[in-house]
């Protein structure tokens, strides 16, 4: 049933529709209302939980990575410099292959300091080794964090959900929650294969000698790799109970003969659907694509998602300072090698909280024709408040 | 799609405000969207927060930047250069204050209402919110959704006394102005 519910609400209720046994977290804008709504939820009796005030976002990750080792279903959730307190950890939790679920109400990282809704938060720890989902609304989010947790128990692999902080995380929209009934149903209890065990000891997190290291490294991006058809499918298990998909890997929409495409991520892509109902008639339509796995990253379906495309559009919500687009150059890394592949036009634009308007479809579009169009532009960037040797 | 923007000062309940006629507009049987433009969170400080309703579910996520109607839940804000920054001409801007509407109307170019919000508030829960009168004399000019779709919106977040409070500042707010005054559009 439809309730209207702010982001956050409805995250900390999806989350305890998922019964996790252990909660740890610190709060950090934009993540708190999530963090306030959790601890609300385990005060008023409505959720059974281990709930672990720490000091820090470092404690946080290591509590839950605790937590998971020990066999139990554990989350947290964070932001921005909370992401890059954890960062050791992060890595600590996919290096051990443990199975966690994590919300980054995604948030721009210090310095300047930014309190708004970029994606260079979970963009720094991209190597970690965790899946990275993005969410395009409050409903996907909603929908993406119980996926998560089945995904996290079907792969060993954390999962992080990725949703735009304020934009999503703040606001207030209608959204259907399942039933309790429905999701005890839907998501099998959490068995851990290589959990710690006092009655089966085993060691995690030892040193591993060059002998090892490489293989180690090798079955986990053959494990991410793997991953990929199992975000696929528990989707399409999602889709057969809810009657919702969040589409899976990345989503095609728009117009299927398009010569142009833009890919996004998170909730960019509605304001840019919203841009091409208004503005199709006068600039032309495109091919949108979402893409929803940004880890791993799903080149097969991007290559036909792309196919028959003259130009693709890759929005990227923060920049590698020296390289461009993170997005982009992974896209045109991917497409290199397709005959008659697109040509990639990449740019960055809503760093920091700016405001992306609707307006936005038009001026993307309007890219493709200008000969003069950079490869890579900060797009929303006003040249006119820089000196001229800053530009 | 009808849009919306709510300009207070932190410590009014803008944002408050914002999910209340967003809520509204859900029991009514519409889609909703409603969000604060964050800044520096400070009691007093100026804060913005924006509504979006349709039929349709709504996609958009960008800022307010052309609405249909104004909600300003304090007078002072009135001598912001921009408050009426693209405000649609066929709207119209609810002001919190104690002067006339027309005063306001005359000085701003658009069509105005004003309403004793503070007052009301501080009579009827005994603090000086004035999300609740505003929002409630509003629905009563407008006609936009039913003041009991209000009601429903406040159960929610409310109860006991303070909800009491709320549900007596909604009868008597919407008791001030003129029924379905702004049924229809200002002439443009």
């Amino acid at each position: 049933m439809l309730e209207a519910l702010e982001g956050s609400q409805a995250i900390a209720r999806a989350v305890a529709l998922c019964r996790p046994d252990v909660v740890a977290a610190y709060p950090i804008t934009p993540q708190t209302h999530i963090v306030e709504a959790l601890s609300r939820l385990v005060a008023q009796g409505d959720m059974k939980t281990e709930f672990v005030s720490v000091e820090s976002e470092f404690s946080a990750a290591s509590v839950v990575l605790g937590a998971a080792a020990a066999g139990t279903r554990a989350y947290t959730a964070t932001a921005s410099q909370g992401v890059l307190l954890m960062a050791e950890v992060l890595f600590n939790i996919a290096g051990l292959r443990v199975p966690l679920v994590m919300t980054v109400a995604n948030r721009a990282v210090s310095a300047p300091l930014s309190i708004w809704n970029d994606h260079s938060d979970s963009m720094a720890v991209r190597d970690s080794g965790w899946i990275q989902l993005h969410c395009a609304d409050n409903q996907e989010a909603v929908d993406t964090t119980i996926q998560a947790f089945r995904i996290t128990q079907e792969t060993e692999l954390p999962v992080m959900v990725c949703m735009d902080g304020f934009v999503l995380t703040h606001t207030f929209e209608p959204i259907d929650l399942p039933t309790q009934d429905a999701i005890d149903g839907w998501l099998p209890p959490l068995e851990f294969s290589r959990k710690l065990d006092p009655g089966d000891p085993k060691s995690l997190g030892t040193l591993v000698s060059p002998d090892f290291f490489a293989e180690v490294r090798h079955s986990h991006h053959a494990a991410m790799t793997k991953a990929l058809s199992v975000i696929g499918e528990v989707d399409e298990a999602w889709s057969a109970l809810t009657g919702r998909s969040c589409g899976g890997l990345l989503e095609v929409s728009g117009d299927p003969a398009a010569r142009i495409g833009i890919l996004a991520m998170g909730s960019t892509c509605g304001t840019i659907q919203t841009g091409m109902e208004h503005a199709a008639g006068e600039v032309g339509s495109a091919r949108l694509i979402k893409l929803r796995a940004f880890r791993p990253f799903p080149a097969d379906a991007l290559r036909a998602a792309c196919e028959g495309l003259d130009h693709l559009i890759v929005i990227d919500r923060a920049i590698s300072p020296g390289l461009g687009g993170v997005v982009g150059t992974e896209v045109a890394a991917t497409l290199a090698d397709v005959p008659g592949a697109p040509r990639i036009h990449n740019h960055a634009l809503g760093l920091g909280g700016r405001d992306i308007p609707e307006t936005i479809y038009a001026d993307l579009m309007a890219t493709v024709t200008d000969p003069d169009s950079p490869a890579f532009s900060v797009f929303d960037a006003d040249m006119e408040k820089l000196d001229p040797e800053d530009r | 799609m009808i849009e919306y923007r709510i300009h207070g000062r932190g410590g009014q309940g803008s944002v408050a405000a914002a999910y209340l006629l967003a809520a509204a507009a859900f029991h009514a049987g519409q889609m909703c969207q409603a969000f604060p433009a964050f800044g520096a969170e400070r009691r007093g400080a100026p804060v913005t927060a924006f509504v979006r309703t349709d039929e349709h579910p709504i996609r958009l996520r960008s800022q307010v930047r052309e609405p249909h109607f104004l909600i300003v839940q304090d007078g002072t804000l009135l001598q912001d250069a921009g408050i009426t920054s693209g405000l649609r001409p066929g709207g119209g801007m609810i002001v919190n204050t104690t002067r006339t509407s027309e005063d306001i109307s005359e000085r701003f170019g658009h069509r105005a209402l004003t309403v004793r919000a503070t007052e009301f508030a501080v009579e009827e829960i005994g603090r000086p919110i004035p999300n609740t009168a505003l929002l409630a004399a509003f629905l009563s000019a407008t006609g936009l959704f039913p003041i009991d779709s209000l009601a429903a919106a406040l159960r929610e977040r409310f109860s006991g006394e303070v909800l009491e409070g709320n549900l007596r500042l909604v009868e008597r707010a919407a008791g001030t102005v003129e029924r379905e005054t702004w049924k229809e559009p200002a002439d443009a």
